[in-house]
């Protein structure tokens, strides 16, 4: 393959990226970010989450291929602004959930949901 | 609690034994290299130069001799004047010749235990540890916890480690060297750090499947702070007033947790399991392997095969979400 035909695929690749990760997904989070802080709040001892080390948990849902959630806990629209709260605190919106309220910020919240939409 | 800046387990801290142990490897390490530079100069010498016999005998006797017997006696000696050191001997007049003909001054040996040295029971277990701190001489039972000690700073802490199963071997490297826990055998081990600070422990020998996940944490803190968290470890708990907590200390006795943990001043008082009477304060869960919070306390409750295969601890699967999370919270204000 040639050089030129490579950089022509590559920039299909990314565009189809591009335009599917448009709507309604968007939120204003840093992706690497939203990864260390999953491993520091260790996540993964309730769900599988890829690209997270050791995250195998099965007490909660796999998460990966979060992006294409229709739905949140099987209930909730899978919105941003609703996953940064279900994150952060989840009874709040689902009083019966095993998910504990965690202490984190709006920010970190906001960047594991980042990472979140980054799984598809 | 979540933040822990731990030093690295190569750094020893200062007035510990490891930092002794420091010393002795480099001076090895050292002392190693350039005699390893000398021999391979000789062998150049030898291979290179032009042969000559005289002093072929001195050459012989010197380096062949003198010169090992000389290091090895020196080195010996020097091994065991930190060995005494380290272990904290009473310091005989011989003894005391020989640790100050090394340069080991009164500073940085480890006293040894006077009948006022705090002592802390630590027991292996497959896979955490639990640890006894006697406030009163010969009682070990009212200050119980696991996986965690706290040292007060500048001040030696007498340990006697022993197991109820297979051998572990407890070893802080920041601290001091390893000492074994043997079936049936109490060794001892005499810790101190002059400085305030948190060391990971780690056991040195093989126990079993889970045995890389057997680690714990030492703090060293001054007197003062040492004694308000004693104090606190000794205290028994109370049947939560608020309706939440009070529901996570219910789910407690509904499930299986009471049959193999203690939780004093309750109704709990199994024994196979840890101690979780002040469960929330520590800096860990399940020895090592997770941070303390109400999300790992609720994964760890329910998934704990998940996270430690093997280890006596079952999943927990009979909880409703909310008891669940009712039941974390609760363990967590344990404090």
């Amino acid at each position: 393959m040639s050089l030129r035909a490579l950089i022509a695929a590559a920039t299909l690749v990314l565009t189809a990226r591009q335009s599917s990760s448009d709507v309604p997904h968007r939120i204003t989070g840093d992706v690497q970010r939203g990864q260390q802080t999953i491993v520091r709040l260790e996540c993964g001892v309730c769900h599988v989450i890829p690209g997270i080390p050791g995250a195998r948990g099965r007490v909660g849902p796999s998460l990966a291929a979060y992006r294409r959630n229709v739905y949140i806990a099987g209930r909730y629209p899978n919105l941003p602004e609703v996953l940064v709260r279900f994150v952060r605190d989840a009874p709040s919106l689902a009083p019966d959930t095993a998910m504990p309220s965690i202490a984190m910020s709006e920010r970190e919240a906001r960047d594991i949901a980042a990472y979140l939409y980054s799984l598809e | 609690m979540s933040e822990m800046r731990l030093p690295s387990a190569l750094h020893a801290a200062p007035g510990s034994g490891a930092e002794l142990l420091s010393e002795l490897g480099l001076v090895l390490y050292c002392g190693a290299g350039i005699i390893f530079i000398v021999v391979v100069a000789l062998a150049l010498h030898a291979t290179f130069a032009k042969p000559s016999p005289a002093g072929t005998r001195a050459w012989i006797v010197g380096g062949g001799i003198v010169f090992p017997l000389l290091t090895l006696f020196l080195l010996l000696n020097y091994t065991l004047a930190v060995g005494s050191a380290v272990a904290a001997l009473e310091s005989g007049t011989a003894l005391q010749l020989l640790l100050d003909c090394f340069g080991i001054d009164a500073q940085k040996r480890i006293p040894p235990p006077s009948p006022g040295t705090m002592r802390v029971h630590v027991i292996g277990k497959q896979w955490w540890w639990e640890v006894r701190y006697e406030i009163v001489r010969g009682d070990t039972s009212t200050a119980v916890l696991a996986n965690e000690l706290h040292l007060p700073v500048g001040e030696p802490v007498e340990l006697l480690l022993t197991t109820t199963d297979v051998i572990h071997s407890f070893w802080v490297p920041s601290l001091a060297g390893k000492v074994d826990m043997i079936p049936g055998r109490t060794n001892r081990l005499i810790l101190r750090a002059n400085t305030p600070g948190l060391y990971r422990g780690q056991c040195a020998e093989y126990c079993g499947g889970q045995h890389a996940l057997m680690a714990l944490y030492v703090k060293s803190q001054p007197r003062r702070e040492f004694e308000t968290w004693l104090q606190r470890q000794a205290r028994s708990v109370t049947r939560p007033d608020d309706a939440f907590l009070l529901a996570g200390y219910e789910a407690f006795f509904k499930g299986t947790c009471p049959d193999c943990h203690t939780v004093r001043g309750t109704p709990a008082t199994g024994k196979s399991g840890p101690d979780l009477t002040h469960v929330g304060s520590r800096y860990s869960l399940a020895a090592g392997t997770l941070r303390n919070h109400v999300g790992t306390m609720a994964g760890w409750i329910a998934g704990a095969q998940d996270i430690k295969p093997g280890n006596a601890m079952p999943d927990s699967e009979i909880y409703t979400g909310r008891e669940l999370r009712a039941l974390a919270a609760w363990l967590g204000s344990l404090e």
